[in-house]
């Protein structure tokens, strides 16, 4: 599986719960979600997608506790991995 | 305020045995009610447990039409309100029907019904532009759950106002805090109050699922409800009704009947911080409850129970549990604290309703019904949470809590009547 | 008993969005009511609606809002920013647990509950949204708008399906005079999807005329049924003494409230339409002869009409006071109904103006003083009636705010 991206991640979180105040990218990359306008909801609805899209299954902890957009990624990327695997 | 409300009557229709004793002895027993859902092939979901009922409609005097045309939490709701009319003494014959109100709580309405139609006229989910010619005459009465309220009315013959109370899952105290204050400011004579729900449906069994909010512990779904154990990891759909008959003390003590306990204060508040999260530090939580007891003129340390919203959620035990301490105090580590949730789970808008039969009965008892499946709380749970077996104790002041989706944040205060 | 007001309205109709738009066209009989346009409803037997105009979310509402809400509660957010604007508040200038807000609903966000009900039948449970858990459930307009605006006070949800909205404006008005403070009530409705549609029809109250200008002929000998619509109103409403202390503009008074419920169709006895009326005149201590106009519940069913007939003339002797029915150019709002029709009542009464009803060939045999064209009228007092499917009425008396307080009952 191709990495999956920060643009990936800024993408889904704009479908699954709209523009956030700050663009999440580069400079957010270790900004809190909350910061960025993203709450727990948000990140749930981002996750159903990105398993969906991706085939995977996210631990329901791991994504609770990645509450940075840095954070986020290695845990959707681990895991893609580790389908793969 | 005018008159004081009492709680004459009581019906329950719950998981785990139908009928207010039924309920009462599976409390105090301790046992659970949760099981692996059986309405439907859970396969698919992530949770896959609930605690169902057992319920015939037609045992319990529903006939085919009635059957067909209500949504299951519609039959509850009359079967149950059936019960805590019988069991007040009254006699439809004793009202003025233009006197007796009628309040029905509910979250989520007929879900089931809905759902079930959903599939029909949109040939599994297919078409858009869904087919009329495939819907049932009923489906308008599951398209608004008002229907819950006017066939309680039509059961017992009420014509006073009548109403569905819908704050999610507050909805059952709700629906009795709105009924308290029609009697208070003598409005009715009577008030036939309670809630119902039966939301064990697919659609909303994939809705917790989608924000992990009902537990996956599927292996062991006896012991799937947790609420304060350190292991537990999210709350088990329920469903079920409790209704009451209200009315006024002196009209209560007038027919000399059977007063359980007075509601003696009620408040609610919004907490205007998320539809689904809690801010951890319980602020709108004890607000309520520090009005609900101050509308009773109760102080903290004479709280001889506290019946919990315990909906074994990573984020609720710890919110209701700084709640509990920012109004009540150092009582709030000497009042036994519990969550009826453990056995007979999480029933949405009812639940509230069931647990204000619950606090009742502990004063009818005397006796605190436990949390089950307790075993290592959470230590930051850190509070007396009566856990796995019911103690027998002097209850006279029972706190009822509920907090829910939107941000409701809900409390009611019941005392015994001397 | 303590006085309440009313201080501010936020509305969204069919036949305008925003306040001064619909007192516009209602005033002038401009009607809101044409073909669906939000889904194809051809294939419908009825495919008639009043739809709010010109409504776009991402103008009024940030995007963050937009994929976790359904269209009936975006067009309540907006609702409610602008009756807290109209009322001169400003949430946070307020005590944190000040503002309460009290809605009504009907059906919840049923646009939504059908796409996430598509989502799970068609593709599976893992494809439903986590807002499903929200976005449907009938307390989100509360929920939502106490979010957005950071209200804590006290909230909750009726739901008497036409009759809600009033009930929860009643509710407020309890509120208000049990804890002061604030309170924003009302309705905003509408589920004009096709879930939705088919489940109105069903119901058997949908007129499957396709003409605009006489599907919805209430009080007509041929009516046959109405047209829905979304929308509704929102109103600001707080302790009166408080509203002249921080010299706030008032519109009236909410002096009168009653409900019931009819008797069981079995019965044969008299649907219970005329006691909330009685109730809600002897809660505001008037006699029918002080109330100036009847905003009436116009159910275009002839049953139903002639039930709410009945009741206006026991009371008030046929033909005794002006009646009308201005949802006739937006058609039945349900739970948004009643709110609307109060904020109607209030800008009639502050400009002497009684608006209209859109109906066609109304019968004489009713004995209404129907009101079909804009009549100037010096009001200070309106009755509003309100019913819901199943068997709810009610019924509230508005004042201006310079009608005579009624002595404590």
């Amino acid at each position: 599986m191709s990495e999956f991206t920060v643009e990936d991640l800024g993408r889904v979180l704009r479908e699954a719960a709209g523009e956030s105040e700050v663009a999440v990218g580069g400079d957010s990359l270790d900004t809190d979600f909350a910061e960025i306008g993203y709450d727990s909801i948000a990140l749930l609805e981002a996750a159903g997608r990105i398993e969906r899209q991706l085939g995977i299954q996210l631990d329901d902890e791991t994504v609770g506790e990645a509450t940075t957009p840095r954070l986020f990624l290695a845990v959707v990327n681990r895991q893609g991995s580790a389908d793969a695997a | 305020m005018g008159h004081r409300a009492v709680i004459t009557g009581i019906g329950v229709t719950a998981p785990g045995g139908i009928g207010t004793k039924a309920f009462w002895n599976l409390l105090a027993e301790g046992r659970t009610a949760t099981r692996t859902i059986s309405f439907f092939d859970p396969a698919p979901f992530r949770s896959r447990v609930a605690a169902e009922i057992d319920f015939d409609p037609e045992a319990h005097g529903l006939g085919p039409q009635e059957i067909r045309r209500m949504d299951r939490g519609a039959q509850l709701a009359v079967v149950t309100a059936a019960e805590a009319l019988a069991d007040s003494g009254l006699e439809q014959g004793d009202l003025d029907p233009h006197r007796v109100g009628v309040t029905v709580g509910t979250a989520v309405g007929a879900t089931m019904g809905l759902d079930q139609e959903y599939r029909v006229v949109s040939d599994g989910g297919r078409l858009d532009l869904v087919d009329h010619a495939y819907a049932v005459p009923h489906l308008y009465d599951y398209f608004v759950p008002s229907s819950f309220a006017k066939e309680v009315a039509w059961s017992t013959g009420a014509e006073g106002p009548a109403t569905v109370v819908s704050t999610g899952c507050t909805s059952g105290l709700d629906a009795v805090g709105h009924a308290i204050e029609l009697v208070r400011d003598g409005e009715v004579d009577v008030m036939i109050a309670g809630a119902s729900d039966a939301p064990i449906s697919p659609i909303t069994v994939a809705c917790f699922d989608a924000i992990k909010a009902t537990t996956a512990r599927n292996d062991d779904p006896e012991h799937a409800s947790r609420p304060f154990d350190g292991s537990r990891n999210g709350f088990v759909l329920g469903e079920g009704s409790a209704m009451f008959v209200i009315e006024s003390l002196e009209r209560a003590r007038r027919r000399g009947a059977h007063i359980y306990a007075e509601i003696a204060g009620f408040a609610t508040r919004c907490n205007a911080f998320h539809m689904t999260g809690l801010r951890p530090d319980g602020r709108e939580m004890a607000e309520a409850i520090s009005r609900a007891m101050d509308e009773a003129r109760t102080d903290p340390a004479d709280v001889d129970y506290i019946n919990a919203h315990g909906s074994g959620t990573k984020q609720n035990d710890r919110h209701e549990t700084a709640a509990f301490k920012r109004s009540l105090g150092e009582h709030a580590y000497r009042a036994p604290v519990s969550s009826i949730k453990s056995m007979v789970g999480h029933s949405l808008g009812a639940i509230g309703s069931i647990e204000i039969a619950a606090s009742a009965l502990a004063i009818e008892y005397d006796l605190v019904p436990p949390t089950a499946n307790l075993h290592t709380p959470d230590p930051e749970c850190d509070l007396d949470y009566v856990p796995l077996t019911a103690r027998e104790q002097r209850t006279d002041t029972v706190l009822t809590v509920g907090s829910g989706f939107g941000g409701f944040q809900s409390a009611m205060v019941l005392r015994s009547v001397a | 008993m303590k006085s309440v007001v009313i201080t501010g309205t936020g509305v969204t109709a069919p036949n305008g969005l925003g306040k001064d738009d619909f007192w516009d066209a209602t005033r002038a009989g401009r009607t809101g009511i044409g073909p669906v346009g939000r889904f194809d409803a051809t294939g419908y037997p009825s495919t008639l609606a009043g739809e709010v105009p010109g409504f776009v979310a991402r103008d009024h509402l940030p995007s963050r809002l937009i994929p976790q809400t359904d269209h009936m509660t975006r067009l309540a957010l907006v609702a409610a920013d602008w009756a807290l604007a109209d009322a001169g508040i400003v949430p946070s200038e307020w005590p944190e647990f000040g503002i309460g807000v009290m809605t009504a609903s009907s059906s919840g966000g049923f646009e939504f509950g059908q796409g996430e009900l598509k989502n799970l039948w068609s593709k599976g449970g893992q494809y439903v949204s986590a807002y499903q858990s929200f976005a449907w459930f009938y307390a989100v307009n509360s929920g939502q708008i106490s979010i957005r605006n950071g209200l804590r006070g006290p909230g909750g949800v009726l739901v008497s399906d036409q009759a809600g909205g009033l009930d929860a404006v009643a509710q407020a008005r309890r509120q208000i005079r049990k804890g002061g403070g604030l309170v924003l009530a009302g309705g905003v409705d509408g589920s004009i999807c096709p879930w939705g549609w088919v489940a109105q029809i069903a119901g058997g109250r949908l007129s499957t005329d396709p003409d605009p200008g006489r599907a919805y002929r209430p009080f007509a000998a041929d009516a046959a049924g109405h047209v829905p619509g979304e929308g509704g109103a929102l109103l600001v409403m707080e302790e009166e003494d408080a509203a002249r202390a921080r010299g706030a503009r008032i519109y009236g008074r909410v002096a009168g409230y009653g409900s019931t419920f009819d008797p069981h169709p079995d019965t044969g006895r008299e649907p219970g339409l005329r006691r909330a009326a009685e109730i809600a005149l002897r809660d505001a201590a008037l006699r029918p002869s002080d109330i100036d106009v009847v905003f009436a519940d116009a159910a275009a069913i002839p049953d139903l009409d002639r039930v709410e007939a009945e009741a206006i003339n026991a009371l008030f002797g046929p033909g005794g006071v002006p009646v009308t029915a201005p949802q006739t150019m937006t058609g039945r709002l349900n739970s948004g109904a009643g709110p609307l029709a109060l904020s109607t009542a209030l800008y009639a009464m502050r400009d002497g103006l009684i608006p209209p009803t859109l109906t066609r060939d109304p019968s004489p045999a009713y004995g209404l003083d129907l009101v079909r064209d804009t009549r100037e009228a010096a009001m200070s007092t309106a009755l509003v009636l309100a019913r819901g499917q199943g068997g709810f009425n009610s019924a509230m008396v508005v004042a201006t705010a310079e009608a005579p307080v009624a002595a404590p009952a």
